[in-house]
């Protein structure tokens, strides 16, 4: 192994190690308040990671997100709720026998949202992935619509628009920083990989892709469905932060946030998103101040509520229009920078190979 | 095998009431070089497209060594050995000279994607091999000096010699290049004209190409179509073509003037 | 069903249906010459319900003036739009400018919540426009026959328009082939803010007419009544102006006799619009007027 490539595996174990550190310092020295700001942004890091492994890196414009996530979260509430809870919140209509009396462990049920939101995302993707650009963005906003109409109705399983409390709570820093870690090592491994490249070929010429031997329809599916995997998981890890989940949560409203998150960073950038994603998170708490009303000298000014999501749209609005590449464009933060700094020798460097 | 590397059987190609191509029945020799030329809108990229599956022609059916791959998927064609280059260059912009050409290799990628993720060694090795197949690749078309720039910064001569080398890399049998030569001057067409030959050599390859420049052609190619509307008025070797009144009509009465102003 | 429900329900139909045929004309005719979905589009239905309600609850003013200040705003505004948030983009890859509709859209929607408030507020409906008749035994408000009857009229002047004048006869050359057309002379910036425009107004009187007829209005209202309608234009063959008056009409009938024979599946109303939606991409994505484009190798 050469020299440089040596360099960059001991920085990127530096790295971890200096996050494990950073983790430790904020579950010791920050409120519980906060930390469950760090945690929701984690959520939103993986979200939008997912997200953008779809839009930035494999060129489609999917807005079928919020779906997903509703498969995710439902199925991890509903393994994981006690049978005892399951008969105090499901009062309307008792849960169907099957699912009465399962209790799992977190870890299982997130795998097992993953899982099945990854099956609906296939589901989702055959159909839906031979569109274009706009006809697809429609479609799986339809799609995620659908889920949502059917959450609500079926009563028996999903508990209907009453929604579903008392889903075990969870506020451990380590548990969703640990995923979005892992979410985020998986995802950069496979961009850099031969698969990584062939979406990034599709996203830039599908034509020419298809040309060089790439199966259009099958890698869009590959990277569609672990998008949907990885919205399974955020949705399991929602449930877990907040306790309680509803079909209300997951509208349209939701796609949208993580799309300015993705967009923000740069579409194409896996640390322009998780950047993105901790600003964006911790905006919007700041922000909340804006909806509440203050008292200046005497004055009762009322709170604006709705006002944050107003910034938020034109901020969206803003980046695309003037700063499309947002944050980081399609640079990643990478090791060359620093190292070309110390002159460290780049014999036998190749371009981005994994 | 029956010597000829691709064969088509009358095909035809209809957009809605339009005939793009009309009962085309080519014959493309092991190992040749063969032209397809014809005026503006006569159909050749149409006929590039059916070849390479990205359309289905509305009849008739096509060859590659004697396998029928008619209505086939482009991908798959060129898992089976054909390798096209555009018309208009369709480099991928986000990329490399070098992550250009690897692109072409993941069609023959034999680990899977978990393998990938997880960086097993057979993922690892197969990814070191393409590296150094497509590197060395780029020698041989002379653009290794450039593997690390991004590929649309390049002067469109050697975007072209890159699209190329990016056919190349999914080792093909049969090469198709649309327009190669465009936008070249006359000194820039003659070293294309020996670079096609070369590579014909080097790599084994059958070729087909469309091309406007005569020079290029007549110099070259071992056979030549002329197409009209989607029609073939002639086929035959250069000094035939030369000749052919139809020809000299319809197409290169007009490539006179062409050369005339060169 | 008894014969006086069923001639309710095609009451009911052909309003819902000429209310979204208005509306759905509107996001064909931005998608043929742009190829965009104008998500905003539905939102102006919304901008146009509140400026006649204040219009007439805050300013006093007689209907009529209301509604007319109400549509030349809207229209103002969905020229503004497409200056400020699509013109710039218009060399930009295509996903671009779809975010910035839905940017559009989103801060018109939550600009209403701030500004007007999310509760949904009472329409005045103006009493010279909506009574109530009798037939028979069935009781209907006046709108179920103006509604129609005023839709009617703007479909042909529209059709008028677009086969007649120069104007029309630009915009259908623009939606066939919009980089010839820009060679030709066409003033292709013009046609779009006339496109624009027209579709605009449209939905203007469509937001009007809407909150006459279901008078409870709220920053939302758009929402889907604007997805539905994008559907219908689908339904009917998205690029075609005849396509999206009879997609408008097809998916009103549909949606209200889907409630009126199984109404224990009015949940799941909304959802039928696109499952409709999807079965249209898949199996005929040209709609039933429409026809397929071809992407140029």
């Amino acid at each position: 192994m050469d020299k440089r490539r040596k360099s960059k595996n001991i920085l990127t174990i530096v790295v971890l190690l200096a996050s494990c550190a950073l983790l430790y310092l904020a579950d010791n020295y920050l409120s519980t308040f906060q930390i469950r700001i760090l945690n929701l942004a984690a959520i939103y890091a993986i979200l939008a990671l997912s997200m953008n492994l779809v839009l930035g890196f494999t060129g489609m414009f999917s807005l079928g997100h919020s779906g997903f996530m509703c498969v995710g979260a439902y199925t991890a509430a509903i393994l994981t709720m006690s049978p005892a809870s399951k008969e105090l919140i499901y009062y309307m209509k008792p849960i169907i026998p099957a699912l009465a009396n399962i209790e799992w462990p977190i870890f299982p049920a997130i795998i097992a949202a993953g899982l099945l939101s990854a099956l609906f995302g296939i589901l989702v993707g055959i159909p839906a992935l031979r569109l274009r650009d706009d006809y697809l963005a429609i479609a799986t906003l339809g799609f995620a619509e659908i889920i949502r109409i059917v959450v609500t109705n079926t009563v028996s399983i999903t508990n209907g628009s009453l929604g579903l409390k008392n889903i075990p709570s969870n506020n451990n820093i380590w548990v969703y920083w640990g995923c979005a870690i892992l979410t985020l090592i998986v995802l950069k491994r496979l961009i850099n990989s031969s698969w990584g490249y062939a979406f990034r070929a599709i996203r830039d010429n599908e034509i020419a892709a298809e040309a060089m031997g790439i199966s259009l329809f099958k890698h869009k599916l590959i990277s569609f469905t672990i998008g949907a995997f990885f919205a399974g998981v955020a949705g399991a890890l929602m449930g877990f932060l907040i306790t309680s989940v509803d079909p209300t949560m997951f509208r349209f409203l939701f796609t949208f946030q993580i799309l300015l998150i993705v967009v923000l960073g740069g579409m194409g950038s896996l640390t322009g998103t998780v950047i993105s994603s901790l600003v964006i998170t911790i905006m919007m708490e700041v922000l909340r101040v804006v909806e509440q009303p203050i008292s200046i000298l005497g004055l009762n000014i009322p709170g604006l509520s709705g006002m944050r999501m107003v910034i938020f749209s034109i901020l969206l609005l803003l980046v695309i229009l003037y700063y499309r590449q947002g944050l980081m464009g399609t640079r990643e933060f990478n090791w060359d920078w620093l190292l070309d700094r110390f002159k460290i020798s780049r014999s036998g460097e190749r371009g981005e190979a994994a | 095998m029956s010597g000829l590397t691709l064969r088509t059987d009358k095909i035809s190609m209809e957009f809605g009431g339009l005939r793009a191509v009309s009962d085309l029945s080519l014959e493309v020799e092991t190992g040749s070089i063969v032209g397809l030329i014809g005026p503006n809108g006569a159909g050749k990229t149409t006929v590039f497209n059916m070849i390479t599956g990205v359309y289905a022609p509305t009849s008739g059916r096509i060859y590659f060594e004697d396998r029928d791959i008619t209505g086939m998927k482009a991908d798959r064609i060129t898992a089976l050995g054909v390798a096209r280059t555009f018309q208009n260059i369709r480099l991928f912009n986000s990329m490399t000279v070098l992550e250009n050409v690897m692109i072409s290799k993941h069609v023959r990628m034999p680990a899977n994607l978990f393998e990938a993720v997880v960086g097993l060694p057979r993922y690892s090795r197969a990814r070191e091999r393409n590296y150094r197949e497509c590197m060395d690749l780029l020698h041989k078309v002379q653009l290794d000096d450039v593997w690390d720039e991004p590929g649309t910064t390049l002067p469109y001569g050697k975007q072209r010699r890159l699209e190329i080398a990016r056919a190349l890399a999914t080792e093909p049998r049969l090469l198709l290049l649309d327009e190669p030569a465009a936008g070249m001057n006359p000194a820039e067409s003659l070293e294309l004209m020996d670079f096609v030959a070369r590579i014909r050599d080097e790599f084994k390859l059958t070729v087909l190409m469309i091309e406007h420049h005569m020079e290029v052609v007549m110099g070259i190619c071992e056979k030549i179509y002329v197409l009209d509307y989607g029609v073939t008025l002639a086929k035959g070797n250069p000094a035939e073509i030369q000749n052919d009144p139809a020809v000299i009509e319809a197409y290169l009465g007009a490539v006179e003037i062409d050369a005339a102003n060169q | 069903m008894s014969l006086d429900t069923f001639l309710q329900n095609i009451a009911n139909s052909i309003t819902l249906g000429s209310l979204y045929a208005l509306i759905a004309i509107g996001y064909t005719m931005v998608y043929g010459i742009l190829r965009l979905i104008n998500f905003a589009h539905a939102d102006l239905l919304m901008v146009a319900a509140y400026i006649a309600f204040y219009g007439i609850l805050l300013f006093a003013l007689p209907w009529w003036l209301a509604f007319a200040i109400a549509i030349a705003l809207t229209t103002l505004l969905g020229i503004g739009i497409e200056r400020a948030a699509y013109r710039p983009l218009r060399n930009a890859p295509r996903i671009s400018v779809l975010i910035s509709a839905i940017g559009v859209s989103f801060l018109l929607e939550n600009l209403g919540i701030v500004v007007i408030g999310a509760r949904p507020k009472s329409f005045p409906r103006p009493e010279v426009l909506v009574w109530n008749l009798k037939m028979g035994n069935i009781s209907f408000l006046s709108l179920t026959i103006i509604i129609p009857v005023v839709t009617i009229i703007l479909l042909l002047l529209v059709t008028y328009m677009v086969r007649k004048t120069k104007i029309g006869m630009a915009m259908r050359a623009v939606s066939r082939d919009f980089e010839t057309s820009s060679l030709m002379a066409v003033n292709v910036d013009k046609v779009i803010t006339a496109t624009f425009a027209v579709g605009s107004a449209l939905a203007a009187v469509g937001g009007i007419m809407w909150s006459m007829q279901y008078p409870q209005v709220d920053p939302l209202m758009g929402v889907f009544p604007g997805l539905k309608c994008f559907i219908a234009a689908v339904m009917g063959g998205i690029g075609s102006i005849p396509g999206a008056m009879l997609g408008g009409f097809v998916l009103g009938f549909c949606e209200v006799f889907l409630v009126g024979f199984f109404p224990a599946a009015s949940g799941y109303r909304d959802a039928f619009a696109f499952v409709i939606l999807i079965l249209i991409l898949l199996f005929r994505p040209g709609g039933i007027l429409g026809e397929n484009v071809v992407e140029k190798v």
